[in-house]
């Protein structure tokens, strides 16, 4: 069974996100993978698990620190690693999308996974756009996935625990909202091991697409409004919190 | 090509959802502007599809269609798309139009914005990403868009009518296809029901770790309230989905929500905007939480946790 776990190199939202120009200014900030990529590396390696064969990551090396990331899904898991080597760094998902799509074709995969979403998806997310240019079905917010006999059971979240189990016919692409089980931890010194053995595929781009979005500016929101800070040391915050709660019947 | 505006609308169990309304309302302010017509397409039976305030309603019903499927959806829509040859096509940013609008992008070669919040008369549009820290103005190139929109954007009663739908069949052929329906997931039963809890405590990534929900579960119980969280709380198996607040979670409206370490993405948002009083604690002083919340500090929550504890 050939399982290849395609995945986005974000920018980080932990930090503050410079600007500029029009676009997040890509060179000062950390780039990290993107949250739901590290659930898709935990299904993509249950089910291997559960069924054998091979899990290959591909990734699109948009600042030329991909291979920390790859390697890091080997030690959780992966078998093999590929990267598009762009050189890119503000590459949208539908560049992507193409990129990866090229790059999976001659892995001839069973079944690809992605990341429900990305929090840069502003032209949408990779997982879909690959299911069209593969000619596969889709479907996303999935929290598990059975493989048997060549087809697929998924659930499927919709909101608040109402959810649909589908089946379908292999090939597919899978959007993971969350793996059936928490992501697995690698210690660091595996992840350290596996930087000094394994070998990364290189591949170069190939196909154009673009999202056809012009990007006119880049801003914080205005916010409409804010919150009234309670300042102080947390003794302060907590004694104010609590006085607040009380002078409103809540505590 | 036309200047009309197709809204997915989506709906389960016979109702629509209030995006649906929401995007229709939208539409028609956008359709006006432009000189075309705003239509609502309904796929799928089961449903009363006379509700809208759409210029048009399109119901396209086939008993492939009876649930929602991707690929069936995807198809119908599709093929739909290519016949009108609209302006601007509408979805929501939701679990079944995140399903179809990148696809369909990238199998139309139309442009496509997604966490639409604002889309102008001149369908520039305002796309809030990048967890709801930055905005972006995006025009689309071409004679075509995709609009995902983020729920909650635009006002729900100006998409609610009567409009009269013209029933179609299907515009293609779905005998076989590869995705199937087999059944309906409900939720798990025998935990707390947060949506009818009057105060929460809800906690997010900034919690850490599956030792520290004791201490916010003391918490909460100090207050009498119950205790709720943010998606990659439940992702990470630290509590169960059935406390889980936001677009993939459920939505509450407490008169007390008091948020730990919690940055306030718009999918968290949709879930509790709504509350009486929003109180957050969070070390990011530029979290997007602070521009929904009432009272906000900037402070280790755990310290501030800790601290409350003594006090009540």
């Amino acid at each position: 069974m050939n399982i290849v776990v395609a995945i986005k190199h974000i920018p980080s939202i932990a930090d503050d996100l410079p600007v500029s120009g029009n676009n997040v200014d890509f060179d000062s900030v950390d780039f990290v993978l993107n949250e739901f990529d590290e659930q898709s590396i935990e299904q993509a390696v249950l089910v291997k698990e559960a069924v054998g064969g091979t899990v290959t990551v591909v990734g699109v090396d948009l600042i030329e620190e991909l291979d920390n990331i790859l390697h890091l899904a080997i030690a959780k898991g992966a078998d093999k690693a590929v990267k598009v080597t762009a050189d890119e760094p503000g590459a949208d998902s539908h560049m992507q999308a193409k990129w990866l799509s090229e790059a999976i074709k001659g892995l001839s995969p069973d079944i690809v996974f992605a990341g429900v979403q990305a929090s840069n998806d502003l032209d949408g997310q990779i997982g879909p756009m690959i299911a069209a240019h593969l000619d596969m079905p889709y479907i996303g917010g999935v929290s598990s996935v059975e493989v048997a006999d060549g087809t697929a059971t998924v659930n499927k979240e919709f909101a608040g625990g109402v959810g649909a189990k589908y089946s379908v016919s292999l090939p597919m692409v899978v959007g993971v909202q969350a793996a059936a089980k928490p992501p697995r931890y690698a210690p660091i010194s595996k992840v350290r091991q596996v930087a000094q053995t394994a070998t990364i595929d290189t591949v170069e781009p190939s196909g154009d697409a673009s999202s056809g979005l012009t990007f006119k500016k880049m801003a914080p929101p205005v916010a409409t409004g804010h919150a009234e800070m309670i300042d102080g040391s947390p003794k302060e915050v907590a004694a104010k919190i609590v006085e607040l709660l009380k002078s409103k019947g809540l505590a | 090509m036309s200047n009309d505006i197709l809204v997915i609308t989506e709906h389960m169990d016979g109702k629509f959802s209030d995006v649906s309304f929401e995007l229709v309302g939208k539409a028609k302010e956008l359709a006006s502007a432009l000189g075309g017509q705003a239509v609502a397409v309904v796929v799928g039976g089961g449903v009363d599809a006379n509700v809208f305030a759409s210029d048009a309603t399109i119901h396209i019903d086939d008993a492939a269609l009876g649930q929602f499927n991707p690929e069936a959806y995807g198809k119908v829509i599709e093929a739909l798309v290519k016949e009108k040859s609209p302006r601007l096509v509408m979805f929501g940013w939701t679990a079944t139009g995140m399903d179809l609008a990148a696809w369909l992008s990238a199998k139309l070669g139309v442009p496509c914005a997604a966490y639409v919040k604002e889309i102008g008369s001149d369908l520039m549009m305002g796309c809030q990403a990048y967890g709801g820290k930055l905005m972006a103005e995006v025009a689309p190139e071409g004679d075509m868009a995709i609009a995902a929109c983020l729920a909650g954007s635009f006002p729900a009663e100006a998409g609610q009518g009567s409009t009269a739908a013209t029933a179609t069949a299907s515009p293609v052929d779905l005998g076989s296809l590869k995705v199937k329906f087999v059944e309906a997931i409900k939720p798990e039963g025998g935990d707390v029901d947060i949506t009818s809890q009057t105060k929460l405590v809800s906690v997010g990534r900034g919690i850490g770790g599956k030792e520290n929900i004791e201490l916010a579960e003391e918490l909460a119980q100090a207050l009498d309230a119950a205790l709720s969280c943010s998606r990659p709380v439940v992702d990470a198996g630290w509590l169960p989905r059935t406390r889980q607040v936001g677009k993939s979670g459920l939505k509450v409206k407490p008169k007390m929500y008091l948020m730990l370490g919690i940055s306030g993405a718009p999918e968290h948002l949709e879930g509790m905007k709504s509350a009486e009083l929003i109180i957050a604690v969070n070390t990011d002083k530029k979290a997007p939480i602070f521009n929904v919340a009432h009272y906000g500090a900037t402070a280790d929550l755990f310290e501030v946790a800790e601290a409350m504890l003594e006090l009540l």
